[in-house]
């Protein structure tokens, strides 16, 4: 694990910060609406919010497999995301579990082709390219000051098909070619 | 309504896709699967939709000439459940006849099955790309080995890798 760049402020978050424990929300599906808007910018000590950030990590935790959930995956066009790579065998760099409010890509380099899929298109993989050294700029929920991101590999994939999401992009707006949709391949 | 097979393939040039599927739209037709791609100067339109075979047939008689068009009614359709983990396979080489069958038919004898593959061909070089599904009773290192020999038969390169697929 590279620990050079942490931020300690992110990697330090815990939910319980959140004062609040959150509840389980349904998860929607794509063509659902909200997944292609453009989420609101908001502002992270409103309350509402702040027990939209422990919505995010609850449902995130009981869903199987899930590494990140945004507000609109939710049902809300909020520009807000719950994330947690801890453990995935492509993570390197490691902030474990955090929640962003208003999360800008400053930087964005080294993209690599991955397939990815989404809790919101359930049924269909894609082959996208990301960045896999990003620097991105957001605030903790609860807090006024920004903070910085610097990550890589399977968490920089993970915070960009995040961010996606606050602006209303889904992987399908993003794959690689007219042949980079599959149907998902799940062998158990 | 019933589930229709729709071939169409014709010398290529704008507004093919564009012709058929305003007639079949016209005919009440619903897309549902498709593959539309072009083979060499070709364009290859491969469709399941649902809706009337009389009515599809009559829609795209004025296109016929050109375009050769096939429609056909299909059984009921199987939801695919995959064999096994997926995988895609990469062939590339000096072109010569029996690539494709030499290949495909080491992932069959041990059970596997195809789901998507594409061939290019690019001056003198030949390219085969598969997303290929292989039962876990499959000896992979076997099979790996099986199609490096074969592909040396070939004077092919070839490789067999993982189609891992993250959740996000």
């Amino acid at each position: 694990m590279t620990l050079g760049h942490l931020n300690h402020a992110l990697a330090s978050w815990s939910p319980a910060q959140l004062g609040i424990t959150g509840d389980v929300l349904e998860v929607v599906r794509a063509p659902h609406p909200v997944l292609a808007n453009d989420g609101a910018e908001i502002d992270p000590l409103d309350p509402v919010m702040v027990t939209l950030a422990a919505d995010l990590v609850a449902t995130m935790r009981v869903s199987p497999g899930c590494v990140g959930l945004a507000a609109p995956q939710v049902g809300v066009a909020a520009r807000m995301f719950a994330l947690d790579v801890t453990g995935h065998p492509k993570t390197r760099t490691c902030h474990g579990v955090f929640v962003l409010c208003n999360a800008v890509v400053v930087e964005a380099t080294r993209k690599e082709k991955a397939r990815e899929g989404c809790m919101s298109v359930p049924d269909l993989t894609g082959d996208v390219k990301r960045a896999t050294r990003l620097t991105v700029t957001g605030v903790l929920p609860g807090t006024k000051d920004e903070v910085t991101l610097t990550t890589d590999a399977f968490e920089a994939r993970a915070v960009q098909h995040e961010i996606d999401h606050c602006t209303g992009q889904l992987f399908l707006d993003r794959v690689a070619g007219a042949h980079a949709i599959y149907p998902r391949k799940v062998y158990l | 309504m019933s589930q229709l097979a729709v071939t169409v393939i014709g010398p290529d040039r704008p507004g093919i896709i564009a012709d058929v599927t305003e007639a079949l739209a016209q005919a009440g037709v619903n897309l549902e699967d498709s593959t539309m791609t072009l083979l060499r100067g070709h364009f290859a339109m491969m469709i399941v939709c649902s809706g009337s075979l009389p009515e599809v047939k009559e829609a795209v008689e004025p296109l016929r000439g050109e375009l050769v068009i096939t429609v056909r009614q299909m059984g009921p359709e199987h939801a695919h459940a995959p064999i096994g983990p997926p995988y895609i396979l990469s062939v590339h080489g000096a072109d010569r006849p029996g690539i494709v069958s030499a290949i495909t038919r080491m992932i069959a004898s041990v059970g596997g099955t195809i789901t998507d593959l594409t061939t290019r061909l690019s001056g003198q070089l030949y390219v085969l790309t598969a997303e290929v599904e292989l039962p876990p009773t499959a000896a992979l290192g076997m099979l790996q080995r099986a199609l490096e020999i074969t592909a040396e038969e070939l004077g092919v390169g070839v490789t067999l890798r993982p189609a891992e697929s993250d959740d996000l």
